[in-house]
């Protein structure tokens, strides 16, 4: 697909769309967001990207295999899951290190912790499953479109 | 089943390959090749490095290859733990010889009351013993057998795995640690027989293995359950204190069926005798330990463990002594067929088994304490020959009977630990093989069903192991001129040092039989029983008795089917080419059997049409649907349509869509218009306040486009033309109008908001955030979120191994949408 249009939008869009996702990742806890759409989010990005500029530009931009992001992002909800073990007794209890809840219920601090790496997680597998499927899935269909033109082409 | 391809499989057989860099066989470790550098990179990146080490594993192998006392250290090591284990488990013999039981336990699930719990009685403890003792000859004998081949670190590894889950077995008292470690050794018998699975041979008896002591094992949970559900306990001592009951109980067939299951799959009992002599594909130092001295007895200790439990009725004494009795001849009467010495062995583990079952089903004290001797007396000398058949074929070349002979100067210790052992099996006086026969004698004598004849099949079977020890123990050594395929001479000590000892316990045995009755046989014997039973007073001389008659008499029939061995061989042999069914090829039929069934069944279900399956999915959604409106009935609100304009230009916009999905022959168009469709919708959810799934299916719709363009590539250019489908038209309706109702329905009552306040009062001060779903998907449901997006980076894994397995593969078989997927497993296979 070569469309100057799209592609020069795109140079534009994505890397807007990316930070979009982070901020939607981080607010997620008290407004609409999280990291599921959060990874929705930054897979649409990637997409796109995809979509403008070619897949192996896409790959190259992403540096690291889709699904090697998918697999830490698991391993971040896995390591949440044992923070909480080890630090309140129970599987994926939440913890906050870095907050503080006063007597009258005042909280101080950065509501940063156990939740926000397993949100994250959240956000990595998404990004990462959906891009390593739609890379393959393209690199596929090109495939199959290759060989198809060759034989058309015998 | 000749395994002449085997020969030397396990000796020198160094392929050039390191342990860890085998290849990776399958359709993803092959190089993708092909035209498009970016599929082949897709491939060859997306896999991760199998043949690759992680880093413990790289300088662990530097220093192997770099410190040779680390290796051979390493290579010791095994042996040591298992002596240093064997001299623990020595250390409670007096106390367990006098009567005490040992207990330990740890909590494991608490919750469900299952524990990580050991008892150390009689039978636990001498089966420990054998375990660890046999284990630690066999680890040293492995280190020598194996030295110059690269995969000895895998087999000892292996090895010791399947030794700590044997003894865990033998000393479980809670079922579900008995039922872990009953299900180790079968994982850890499968990878041993299969340890040369570069050969189909191997790969087929451990597929055998597996599948056959797995049923067993199936059973043995399922009678585990009931039992544990009947007693409300999940220990075996409280399954054995509660005997009485559970035989009076409905409970108690079902249960015994399964538990003979578990044992006569895993103990090579008639009709499940098969697997064993198949499972000879294995490398000899594994044979010698699972498949003679320890795993295959797992069966046999299950029914001595589960005897005060279940034993003692009319059916437990009819249906192991016949079943017993059976494979007790079978295996004699086919070892004697074989022309390969270990093949004979294997045969007379069989029938070694069946020997133990019998007795144990013959129910008497007498009875019970002649398994419980001949349990001993089999592992020291059938270990011993194993090892010792191992020697030849590594040193004299060949494990075929014929063509070894008078090799006694050659190999003079393997020709001793063989005479010694040989004569133990033979049963010839000063050995513990004789003080065993005698007992086997007296015990089929007391055995409460059928004596006569249950002393006859001893007697014949006994006869016939005169005969096989003469075969292996005698003829390679004393008999004919010196020949052997290679210039024999004794192995390493490692390789001797276990056959000899073995078999110089068997002789020490027989010496000191009365302390033998005390200190093994007896408390043995008591746990079998469930009550302490005197001192059995073992001696090797009885006086003139009847045992000693049948003694004279095996002798003599044994050396007369020595002399006419070859003969019987051979009519044994015309008799199996006569097409008698073997359980070998009856397994094989029922594997086929369900085989045929199972893509029989897939090609049905599994149509490959994705059609069919929208079809069949959407129309078990509308039964459900509309049988939930049927079933429900009473009144429903009347539909409301005062709604703002914005609703009304949503709703057009969902319903132009859709009849556009509809009506357009363009792919490209319907796809567009679906995302239409789904867009709409989402507007509709913020219209109502739920911003979070508004924005989720507003993204869920972008990807799907994006893919649905994506697998259009690969769709032929022109579409078939189809014009209007009455039936689907008829679902979708169905399905629509189904939904509608339902919801119109569920709006009508009073909707259950306790769920909702909760999480509404507790999501800001508790888990401090305001996004309840957010809160509910990350904080209180966190663990259904760890389930999805684990089960969200299978699907990806699965996605991308499927669509870069093969270059064209995929293309082909969307674009030839009519195969099914039973024939394209079929044509997988083929290729």
């Amino acid at each position: 697909m070569n469309s100057l249009i799209l592609s020069t939008a795109t140079r534009v869009i994505a890397p807007l769309l990316f930070l979009f996702s982070l901020y939607i990742l981080w607010r997620g806890h008290n407004d609409p967001g999280g990291g599921f759409i959060g990874g929705l989010v930054a897979a649409t990005a990637l997409a796109l990207m995809e979509k403008a500029s070619g897949l192996e530009r896409a790959r190259r931009l992403l540096r690291v295999e889709p699904l090697a992001i998918a697999a830490v992002g698991l391993g971040c909800a896995c390591i949440s899951a044992f923070w909480g073990a080890i630090a309140k007794g129970y599987v994926l209890a939440g913890v906050w290190p870095l907050l503080t809840v006063g007597a009258d219920g005042e909280k101080a601090g950065l509501p940063v912790g156990s939740i926000l790496l397993f949100d994250t997680g959240v956000y990595l597998v998404v990004v990462g499953g959906v891009c390593g499927m739609l890379f393959t899935l393209e690199a596929a269909a090109l495939s199959a479109l290759g060989s198809a033109k060759d034989e058309e082409d015998r | 089943m000749q395994e002449s391809d085997r020969q030397s499989a396990g000796s020198e057989g160094v392929d050039g390959l390191p342990a860890g860099t085998t290849p990776v066989g399958g359709p993803l470790g092959g190089p993708v090749g092909g035209s498009d550098p970016l599929a082949e990179g897709v491939a060859g990146k997306m896999l991760w490095p199998v043949g690759a080490e992680a880093w413990p594993v790289q300088p662990l192998r530097w220093l192997l290859r770099e410190v040779p006392a680390v290796k051979i250290g390493l290579l010791y090591l095994p042996s040591v733990v298992a002596l240093l284990a064997f001299l623990f488990f020595l250390t409670f013999l007096p106390a367990v010889a006098g009567g005490d039981v040992f207990a330990w336990s740890r909590p494991w699930l608490p919750a469900l009351g299952i524990e990580f719990a050991f008892r150390v009685d009689g039978l636990g403890l001498v089966f420990a013993l054998l375990i660890s003792g046999i284990g630690a000859l066999v680890f040293l004998y492995t280190a020598g057998y194996f030295r110059t081949d690269p995969r000895v670190a895998r087999l000892l590894t292996l090895l010791l795995l399947f030794g700590i889950s044997m003894v865990g077995l033998v000393l479980a008292d809670d079922i579900v640690t008995l039922f872990l470690f009953w299900e180790g050794t079968t994982v850890t018998s499968f990878l041993l027989v299969g340890f040369d699975y570069q050969k189909p041979n191997s790969r087929r008896s451990a597929l055998q293995a597996l599948l056959v002591t797995g049923l067993g094992g199936l059973a043995l949970l399922g009678a585990l359950i009931l039992l544990g559900d009947f007693t409300g306990s999940y220990r075996l001592s409280d399954f054995n204190a509660e005997g009485d009951a559970i035989k009076e109980s409905a409970l108690y067939a079902p249960v015994l069926i399964l538990v003979l299951l578990a044992a006569f799959t895993k103990s090579a009992q008639f009709p499940f005798h098969f697997w064993l002599p198949g499972a000879m594909a294995a490398p000899t130092p594994v044979s010698a330990y699972l498949h003679s001295a320890t795993m295959v007895k797992a069966g046999v200790y299950l029914l001595m463990r589960l005897n005060p439990a279940l034993g003692g009725t009319e059916a437990w004494h009819w249906i192991l002594t016949l079943f017993g009795a059976t494979s007790m001849l079978i295996g004699a009467i086919w070892s004697l067929r074989q022309t390969d010495l270990k093949l004979m062995l294997a045969h007379t583990t069989v029938m070694g088994l069946g020997t133990l079952v019998m007795l144990l089903g013959g129910g008497t004290d007498k009875a019970v304490v002649a398994a419980a001797l001949f349990l001993v007396v089999h592992a020291l000398y059938k270990a011993s020959l194993f090892l010792m058949v191992g020697c030849l074929d590594k040193k004299a070349g060949t494990r075929e009977v014929d063509a070894l002979g008078g090799l006694r100067r050659a190999m003079p210790i393997t020709m001793w630990a063989a005479a010694l052992s040989g004569l133990s099996m033979a049963g010839v006086l000063p050995f513990v093989g004789f003080l065993g026969k005698e007992v086997i004698y007296e015990g089929a004598l007391k055995i409460v069903t059928e004596p006569v004849l249950v002393t006859g099949a001893a007697l014949a079977a006994n006869a016939m192991m005169v005969a096989v020890a003469g075969l292996v123990a005698f003829k390679p050594f004393h008999l004919g001129p010196q020949v052997s395929p290679k210039p024999a001479a004794d192995p390493p000590w490692e390789m001797w040092l276990g056959p000899i000892l073995l078999a110089i316990l068997g002789l020490m045995g027989g010496l000191i039989a009365p302390l033998l009755g005390s200190a093994i046989v007896a408390p043995v014997a008591s746990s079998i029983l469930g009550r302490t039973i005197e001192d059995p007073h073992l001696a090797l001389w009885h006086g003139f008795t009847a045992a000693l008659l049948l003694s004279v008499c095996t002798y003599a029939i044994g050396l007369l089917f020595l002399y006419f061995a070859r003969a019987i061989r051979i009519g044994l042999a015309s008799a199996e080419d006569t097409g008698l069914t073997s359980a070998d090829r009856t397994y094989d039929q029922v594997l086929a059997g369900l085989q045929s069934v199972c893509s029989g069944l897939m090609r049905r279900v599994q149509s490959g049409s994705l059609e069919t399956y929208m079809r069949a999915t959407f129309i078990a959604l509308g039964v459900v649907l509309w049988v939930a409106v049927a079933a429900s009935g009473g009144d429903r609100p009347r539909p409301q349509f005062d709604l703002p304009l914005i609703s009304y230009l949503t709703l057009a916009i969902i319903v132009i869509g859709a009849l556009t999905v509809i009506v357009t022959r363009s792919r490209l168009l319907a796809i567009t218009a679906l995302g239409v469709v789904g867009t709409g919708i989402s507007i509709i959810f913020v219209l109502y306040g739920a911003i979070d799934v508004a924005m989720t299916q507003l993204m869920i719709e972008i990807l799907v486009v994006v893919f649905l363009a994506i697998a259009l590539l690969r769709l032929p250019r022109t579409p078939e033309r189809k014009g209007f489908r009455v039936g689907d038209a008829g679902i979708a309706s169905a399905v629509g109008l189904g939904v509608t109702i339902v919801l119109i329905s569920v709006l009508g009552n009073d909707l259950d908001l306790q769920l909702s306040a909760f999480f509404a009062e507790k999501s800001a001060p508790e888990a401090f955030g305001r996004n309840i779903v957010n809160v509910i998907l990350v904080d209180f449901r966190a663990l259904d979120t760890l389930g999805e997006i684990a089960v969200i980076v299978i699907a990806a894994i699965g996605a991308v191994a499927a669509l870069s397995a093969g270059k064209n593969a995929p293309a082909r078989r969307l674009i030839g949408g009519k195969r099914s997927v039973g024939e394209i497993a079929a044509a997988e296979e083929a290729r």
